[in-house]
C-alpha cells in the first residue's frame, strides 16, 4: 500500500513523503527533497566562467580557462556525489531494527541500521538552527550501562528538514510499531507491569514537553 | 509474535528436505545453516548434528522442514513433512515452502503441543530475511565506537540479535564440510554445494609458498644475525648507525620482510605493507651543498658588517667571522675533493631505495643532515659560546650583588668577598655585559638555521611515519572485497504480496575507509618530541644544545 503527500521544508521548498505500508510490522517512508534546478546550475557556472575570464585578461594565460571548465566538471561531479542528497527513506521493521537511507544524486546510498535492541524511544526534539528554532525526529539510544538512560541521539532527515506536520505523520506511525513492539517484547519477558502507553520513560530535554502534550491529547 | 527466520540465498532452490540450523531464543529468530535432503535416517541426522555441536560449540538442530514443489501440491509429502514434526520435536517447528518457479513464498511455525492435542497448537508470523552465507561466513562485524566513558567489558553484553547470527555462521564450518555430492550418509545443501571456487593458480602459488617462504627466511635470519654480531656495536660504529635514520628505516624493512616470509600462520588481517615505489636520488647534489655554503658565506659578510642597523664591537665581530668562514672554506674544499665519487656513491645508496619509499625518504632526510652538517656545526659552536658568557654572566651578576652559589645546598647564598675580587669580578662582568649583543646575535643567527633544518627532517620523518603506519593491506581488502570489513548490515524489502508472510534480504554495509584506517592502523616507530614548548624556549634561552627528533630505539642501544 503506497501513498504520497506533500510538505514543505523549513526553508519553504516542497517535499513528497511516500509512504509504503508492507505488513502491520513494516513501514517505510520515503522523503525526496527539492531537486538541483537549471537555474542555480547556471548561475554557478556562469559566475566561474566571469571570473575566469576576468583572470585571463589579466595574466594572459589561457591556462586559467581550461582550468575553469576542469573546475566546474570537477565541482558539479563531487557536489552530485558527496553533497547532494535527493531521497532520505526511513524504514522500520518492528521487532528488528531501524534503517535510514540517504540516497545521493549520484545514485551512490549511504545506509545505516539500528537494532530494536538498542532504541529507546522515538521523539520531536527541539533544537536552535542558525537563527530559527526547528523540529527534528530523533531516535534516542539505549544505554548499556543504566537501563533507562539514553547514550545518544540520532537524528532522522537532516538533509530535508521537514516541517512539523510531516514529522507529525512519521511520529505516529513509528510509535504505533514501537508500542507493538515493546508490548510483545515485555510479554515474551513475562513482565507483569504492563507499560501503557501513557506511562513513558522520561527523558531530559525539550521533547518531553512535547511528549506530554501529545499525551494529553 | 513476529519469528524471524534467516535462510541463505543458496538453498532457496535446494530441493525438499528438513530445515538444519540454530534458534535464538532471546531475538526469537532462526538462523538456518543448510537443508538436509530426503532419503535420510533420523538416526544419522542426529549423529551429525550431535558431533557437529560438539565441534563448533553452536546448538546446532532440525528447526523444521523445507518444501520446494511443483505447482500441484503432493498431498503424501505434506503429511510426511508434518509427520516428520514428531519425530525431531523442536519448539517452534517451521514449515517453509516455495513453488518451484514462482516468487511466492510460505511459512508457517507452530508450537506443537504434543500428538494428543494438535489442535491446541498456536501458529506465529514469520519474517523471512534472505542472507548470502559465504559473504556473512566471511565478514567481520565491527561494532560503532563505544563512548569514551564506557568500560571494555560491557560491549560483550550488547552483543545484538545480529552479532549472534554472524557469530553462529561463522563458528559452524564444521557443517560445512559435506555436501549432497558427497558419499556419506546425510546429504546437505548449504553454500559449498554451489561448488567450492578455486583456481589453478593459486592452488600453485600455495603450494610453492612454503619452500619459497622457508628459504626466504633462512636468508633474512643470516642478514639479521650478521647484523647483530659485535663488530657493529663498536663505539664509533655503533654511534653513525644511532645517528642515521636510515639505519632505523633499514632495521624497520628487514622486520618486516621477515614477518612477511615467516612460516606462521598470520593471527589477524592486519598485515604489513609493501611498497614497490623507487626513488630518484637528485644528481645536482653539488651544485646545492655548493649553493648553501655561498649563501652562508653571504650571511656572514653580513653578520661583520652592521647586520639590521645594529652595532657590534668590530674585534670580535672579526674573530667569530673569519673562525666561521675558514670553516666553510675547509667544507668547501671538502666537498670538491670527494665530487667524483658522490655519482658512484649516490648510485649505491639509492639502489637500496627499492626496498620501499620510506626508505628512500630516509635516505633523503640523511643526505640534508649531512649537506646541513656545517650549519650544525656552527649552532654547536655559537650555543657553547653564548652558554658560556650567560653563565659566567649569571655567576659574575651573583658577585657584583654580594651572593655566591652554593653547590652544596643548591640555593644562593650570601658571601663576602675581598676587595680584589670584587673590582676583577667587576670588570669582567662589565666586559662580558659588552659582548653580549654580538654573541647574543649570532647565537640567535645559527639557531635559526639550525631550527630550519630540523623543521624540515622533522617533516620527513612524519611523512616516513605517515607511510609505515598506513594499514594497505586492509585498504584493499575494503576496495576488492568489501563484504570481509563490515560495519552493519542493510535490509532490503523483497516483492511483497498480501496473505504471505514478509521477504527482506540482508546485505552487508561496508565499513567506510576512515574507520579502516582508524582500527587497522599499524604501529609506528613513533619520533616523538621529548619537550614541551616551555621547556624548549628554556633551553634556547640559556644556549643548551637541543636534540629534539630522538629515536625511540636509541634508549635500548
Amino acid at each position: 500500500m503506497e501513498d504520497e503527500q506533500s510538505f514543505s521544508d523549513i526553508c519553504g521548498g516542497r517535499l513528497a513523503l511516500q509512504r509504503r505500508f508492507y505488513s502491520p510490522s513494516c513501514l517505510e517512508f520515503s522523503l525526496s527533497c527539492p531537486r538541483i534546478t537549471l537555474r542555480s546550475l547556471t548561475a554557478v557556472t556562469c559566475t566561474v566562467w566571469l571570473a575566469a575570464y576576468g583572470l585571463f585578461t589579466l595574466c594572459e594565460n589561457s591556462m586559467i580557462l581550461s582550468a575553469a571548465i576542469f573546475i566546474t566538471l570537477l565541482g558539479l561531479l563531487g557536489y552530485l556525489h558527496f553533497v547532494k542528497i535527493d531521497h532520505e527513506t526511513l524504514l522500520i521493521i518492528d521487532s528488528l531494527g531501524i534503517q535510514m537511507t540517504s540516497s545521493y544524486a549520484s545514485g551512490k546510498e549511504s545506509t545505516t541500521f539500528i537494532e530494536m535492541g538498542q532504541v529507546n524511544d522515538v521523539v520531536i526534539n527541539e533544537a536552535i538552527y542558525m537563527q530559527k528554532v526547528i523540529y527534528y525526529l530523533c531516535i534516542l539510544l539505549k544505554d548499556p550501562v543504566e537501563p533507562h538512560g539514553i547514550s545518544q541521539v540520532v537524528p532522522l532527515f537532516q538533509s530535508a528538514k521537514p516541517r512539523l506536520d510531516c514529522l507529525i505523520e512519521v511520529y505516529r506511525s513509528c510509535q504505533d510499531i514501537l508500542a507493538h513492539q515493546k508490548a510483545t517484547s515485555t510479554s515474551l519477558e513475562g513482565g507483569d507491569k504492563i507499560i501503557s502507553a501513557s506511562n513513558r520513560r522520561s527523558h531530559s530535554g525539550m521533547g518531553a514537553y512535547w511528549h506530554r502534550q501529545e499525551d494529553r491529547r | 509474535m513476529v519469528l524471524k527466520a534467516f535462510f541463505p540465498t543458496c538453498c532457496a532452490s535446494a530441493d525438499s528436505g528438513l530445515l538444519v540450523g540454530r534458534w535464538v531464543p532471546e531475538q526469537s529468530s532462526a538462523v538456518v545453516l543448510a537443508v538436509v535432503h530426503f532419503p535420510f535416517i533420523p538416526i544419522q541426522v542426529k549423529e551429525l548434528l550431535a558431533q557437529v555441536q560438539q565441534a563448533s560449540q553452536v546448538g546446532v538442530t532440525v528447526l523444521g522442514t523445507w518444501c520446494h514443489r511443483r505447482q500441484e501440491p503432493e498431498e503424501s509429502l505434506g503429511h510426511f513433512l508434518e509427520g516428520l514434526g514428531a519425530i525431531f520435536s523442536h519448539k517452534p517447528w517451521f514449515q517453509l515452502c516455495r513453488e518451484r518457479g514462482s516468487k511466492s513464498w510460505s511459512c508457517k511455525a507452530t508450537h506443537w503441543q504434543g500428538p494428543a492435542s494438535p489442535a491446541a497448537s498456536g501458529e506465529d508470523q514469520v519474517m523471512l530475511i534472505f542472507y548470502d552465507q559465504r559473504k556473512v561466513l566471511l565478514s567481520q562485524l565491527h561494532p560503532p565506537t563505544a563512548l569514551p566513558n564506557r568500560q571494555a567489558g560491557d560491549t560483550t553484553a550488547s552483543a545484538g540479535g545480529l552479532a549472534a547470527v554472524f557469530d553462529t555462521v561463522a563458528r559452524s564450518e564444521a557443517l560445512f564440510q559435506s555436501d549432497r555430492f558427497d558419499e556419506g550418509p546425510v546429504r546437505l545443501s548449504h553454500w559449498q554445494s554451489e561448488g567450492m571456487e578455486a583456481s589453478i593458480l593459486v592452488e600453485l602459488a600455495k603450494w610453492a609458498a612454503g619452500p619459497v617462504c622457508l628459504f626466504l627466511a633462512c636468508l633474512l635470519s643470516l642478514i639479521s644475525a650478521a647484523s647483530a654480531c659485535r663488530v657493529f656495536k663498536l663505539w664509533p660504529l655503533s654511534f653513525i648507525w644511532s645517528k642515521l635514520s636510515t639505519c632505523e628505516q633499514l632495521r624497520h624493512r628487514l622486520e618486516q620482510l621477515t614477518l612477511i616470509f615467516s612460516t606462521q600462520k598470520a593471527e589477524s588481517p592486519a598485515q604489513l605493507m609493501r611498497k614497490d615505489l623507487i626513488g630518484q636520488l637528485a644528481d645536482a647534489l653539488i651544485p646545492v651543498a655548493d649553493h648553501v655554503a655561498e649563501e652562508l658565506q653571504h650571511l656572514l659578510q653580513w653578520l661583520m658588517g652592521a647586520p639590521a642597523g645594529l652595532k657590534m664591537n668590530r674585534a670580535l665581530d672579526q674573530v667569530l667571522g673569519r673562525f666561521f668562514l675558514y670553516h666553510i672554506h675547509l667544507w668547501i674544499s671538502y666537498i670538491h675533493l670527494m665530487s667524483p665519487f658522490i655519482e658512484r656513491i649516490l648510485w649505491h645508496v639509492g639502489l637500496s631505495a627499492c626496498l620501499g619509499l620510506t626508505v628512500a625518504l630516509s635516505i633523503l632526510s640523511d643526505i640534508i643532515a649531512l649537506l646541513t652538517f656545517h650549519i650544525y656545526c656552527f649552532y654547536v659552536y655559537g650555543a657553547r659560546l653564548y652558554c658560556l658568557k650567560i653563565h659566567g654572566l649569571s655567576s659574575l651578576w651573583r658577585l657584583f650583588r654580594g651572593k655566591k652559589w652554593n653547590v652544596l645546598r643548591q640555593r644562593v647564598d650570601s658571601c663576602s668577598y675581598d676587595l680584589d675580587q670584587l673590582f676583577i669580578g667587576t670588570l669582567l662582568f662589565t666586559i662580558l655585559v659588552f659582548l653580549l649583543p654580538t654573541t647574543a646575535l649570532y647565537y640567535l643567527v645559527f639557531t635559526l638555521l639550525r631550527l630550519l633544518v630540523v623543521a624540515v627532517q622533522g617533516l620527513i620523518h612524519l611523512l616516513v611515519d605517515l607511510i609505515n603506519s598506513l594499514p594497505l593491506y586492509s585498504l584493499g581488502l575494503r576496495l576488492c572485497r568489501p563484504y570481509r570489513l563490515a560495519a552493519g548490515v542493510k535490509f532490503r524489502v523483497l516483492e511483497h504480496e498480501t496473505g504471505r508472510p514478509l521477504r527482506l534480504l540482508m546485505q552487508i554495509n561496508p565499513l567506510p575507509y576512515s574507520r579502516v584506517v582508524h582500527t587497522y592502523r599499524l604501529p609506528t616507530c613513533g619520533c616523538h618530541p621529548k619537550h614541551s614548548w616551555g621547556s624548549l624556549c628554556r633551553k634556547l634561552f640559556f644556549g643548551e644544545l637541543i636534540y629534539p627528533w630522538r629515536q625511540r630505539g636509541n634508549k635500548q642501544d
